[in-house]
């Protein structure tokens, strides 16, 4: 059974077609890469998913059920998460804090309850273990590299215990040494059984990471084929539209 | 490149601590703070030897309090990046409130809830306006400022309020009363800066106070209630307010129109020498204590040491902006 399904989504803004008779499936565990131009309706479909906002027409099958999500933490709730290309992180706090933020772990005492900070520490130093990252719970966020911030943002997707990821280009804003250590992170999401789909404009990392790959052309899914069997050239050709398909 | 240390390699890069707790104090705000006010009571101590005596301690430990508690109820606002300029304001209407509903023969306990309550009314119209129409806290509370200081003469219409009646002595007793040899209000000051503090590191509500001025659209995307949070710290000061109008009025024993006139800008320098950055994400109770502390030492010792007090401000301003190149300084180091 596949995790998702998407049948013939579409999604209209006034007159403008941003997506137009999507359908896809993606399975348990796979990494499949999205790509397209700036304006392709990547976006707008990854939003679809993730509940920002509702396609205007199809079918999303998610884990089995048919789902209709209103809004992000209805996706959430059903384990899709997504790390935001701005990571969405608060430079100030701790890397621990920042994982269990608006989740935090509670310690009561009588009627009070409050922050079981060694509890969270010592969870978090448990998901960077597992992701194999360098980054140490304490540490404050500011002062950390841009793939120790991907590792705290891919962290509180394990958290939640997510059985979809999505990434809007973890690595457009990072150092080629730091990209090597992203692109380790999301296999080992893999490894976990999680599935991520990973938008991306950078065609090794994508196929450094992909099983699929997926182009979308303003707004039609143009091509959906093994990463084994296509090549940066062929998927370059459909994203700007010198094939027509694949 | 693509590095894979092994775990145990990893347990111990995880139990490094990346600094000293020494290395932690010596980059803190309040530290230096503390040694400014201990090298300026030393400096003056010379000059002016009254300065030191036990009587004007007393005395500076006295009147410190008033900014103390409103600066340890600014902390969290200006945390999560807001700002409040009403509170001399509030402070001004609480307290001739106070005069008037002890003058109209209300029981003390009722009359001392009825002042909280406008000092939280005010702050959630403030907080309001900030969080759900999305106007510039400095803006919203200088609107404030003037909407609430023209009620304060109105409803006094101009008068001094001396006459409290019946619930008179109980207000004069807790204003310039102590307990174990400690002023009320420092009691006041103590007991609030240690409950803020608590609530700020121990509790959701200091976390999400903290992740707002961090990043608050991160804070959003996280589920939390980035608005109510943001009202119940603009409220919480206006309660911190009406409880220092209560302490003010019943020390000086009477309550003008002009109370608290300009004192927001004292409070909000308070705060901000004692390392609350105005931009959001930083904070504590004890800053702000400190910072008031120094600024209640600059104005005394400025007076014991013969100099002309016009130059009071000159001295504040010079610490403010010290205080914001130390945070920047410490800030790029960091």
């Amino acid at each position: 059974m596949s995790l998702l399904e998407l049948k013939n989504i579409s999604r209209q803004f006034g007159a403008i077609h941003a997506v137009e008779d999507v359908s896809f499936k993606i399975e348990p565990g796979e990494i499949v890469g999205l790509m397209g131009d700036n304006g392709a309706g990547k976006s707008t479909l990854v939003k679809m998913i993730a509940g920002n906002f509702p396609a205007s027409s199809g079918k999303m099958v998610f884990d089995g059920r048919e789902v209709q999500f209103s809004q992000p933490s209805d996706a959430r709730r059903a384990g899709i998460e997504i790390v935001y290309q701005d990571l969405a992180l608060c430079d100030n706090l701790s890397a621990a804090a920042n994982v269990f933020l608006g989740r935090e772990i509670m310690r009561s005492v009588g009627p009070f309850k409050f922050l079981d900070h060694r509890k969270m520490r010592e969870r978090a130093a448990e998901l960077f273990r597992e992701l194999q990252s360098e980054t140490r719970p304490r540490d404050v966020v500011k002062r950390m590299s841009g793939g120790q911030r991907q590792a705290v943002a891919i962290a509180r997707t394990r958290l939640a215990d997510a059985k979809l990821v999505l990434m809007d280009e973890p690595t457009a804003a990072i150092s080629v040494r730091q990209v090597a250590e992203v692109l380790a992170l999301i296999k080992r999401l893999k490894e976990r059984g999680v599935a991520v789909i990973l938008i991306s404009h950078r065609m090794p990392d994508v196929f450094g990471v992909c099983e699929r790959i997926m182009v979308l052309r303003r707004g039609h899914l143009v091509a959906n084929k093994l990463a084994s069997t296509s090549s940066p050239e062929e998927i370059t050709a459909l994203i700007v539209g010198a094939k027509a398909a694949a | 490149m693509n590095k894979s240390p092994d775990a145990s390699n990893l347990d111990s890069v995880f139990s490094l601590s990346e600094r000293s707790k020494l290395g932690e104090m010596l980059r803190s705000q309040e530290f230096w703070i503390v040694v400014a006010v201990l090298i300026i009571g030393a400096v003056v101590g010379m000059i002016a030897p009254r300065f030191l005596t036990s009587a004007n301690m007393a005395n500076i430990l006295q009147n410190f309090c008033f900014t103390a508690l409103m600066a340890i109820g600014m902390t969290p606002v200006i945390m999560t990046g807001g700002i409040d300029i009403s509170v001399g304001s509030t402070l001004g209407l609480t307290g001739v409130l106070l005069g008037l509903f002890c003058a109209s023969g209300y029981p003390f306990a009722v009359v001392v809830l009825f002042v909280l309550l406008v000092g939280t009314f005010v702050g959630i119209v403030n907080g309001a306006l900030v969080s759900y129409l999305k106007l510039p806290p400095f803006i919203v509370t200088l609107g404030m400022m003037s909407l609430v200081r023209s009620q304060t003469l109105v409803v006094t219409n101009n008068q001094v309020v001396y006459d409290f009646g019946k619930a008179g002595d109980t207000l004069l007793a807790l204003g310039s009363g102590s307990f174990l040899g400690v002023p009320n209000v420092l009691w006041a000051v103590i007991v609030s800066a240690v409950v803020m503090q608590w609530l700020l590191s121990m509790t959701k509500w200091g976390r999400y106070v903290r992740a707002i001025g961090g990043n608050e659209n991160a804070a959003r995307l996280s589920g939390i209630p980035v608005d109510r949070i943001k009202v119940s710290t603009y409220a919480l000061l206006g309660a911190m307010t009406g409880m220092t109008a209560i302490f003010l009025v019943g020390w000086m024993g009477a309550a003008t129109n002009a109370l608290g006139q300009g004192q927001e800008l004292q409070v909000i320098a308070a705060t901000v020498i004692g390392g609350a950055n105005l931009l959001g994400g930083f904070g504590t109770s004890f800053g702000a204590v400190i910072g008031s502390v120094l600024i209640e030492v600059i104005r005394n010792a400025l007076l014991l040491a013969g100099v002309n007090p016009f130059w009071q401000g000159t001295f504040v301003g010079l610490f403010i902006l010290f205080a914001v190149l130390l945070e920047r300084f410490r800030s790029t180091r960091a």
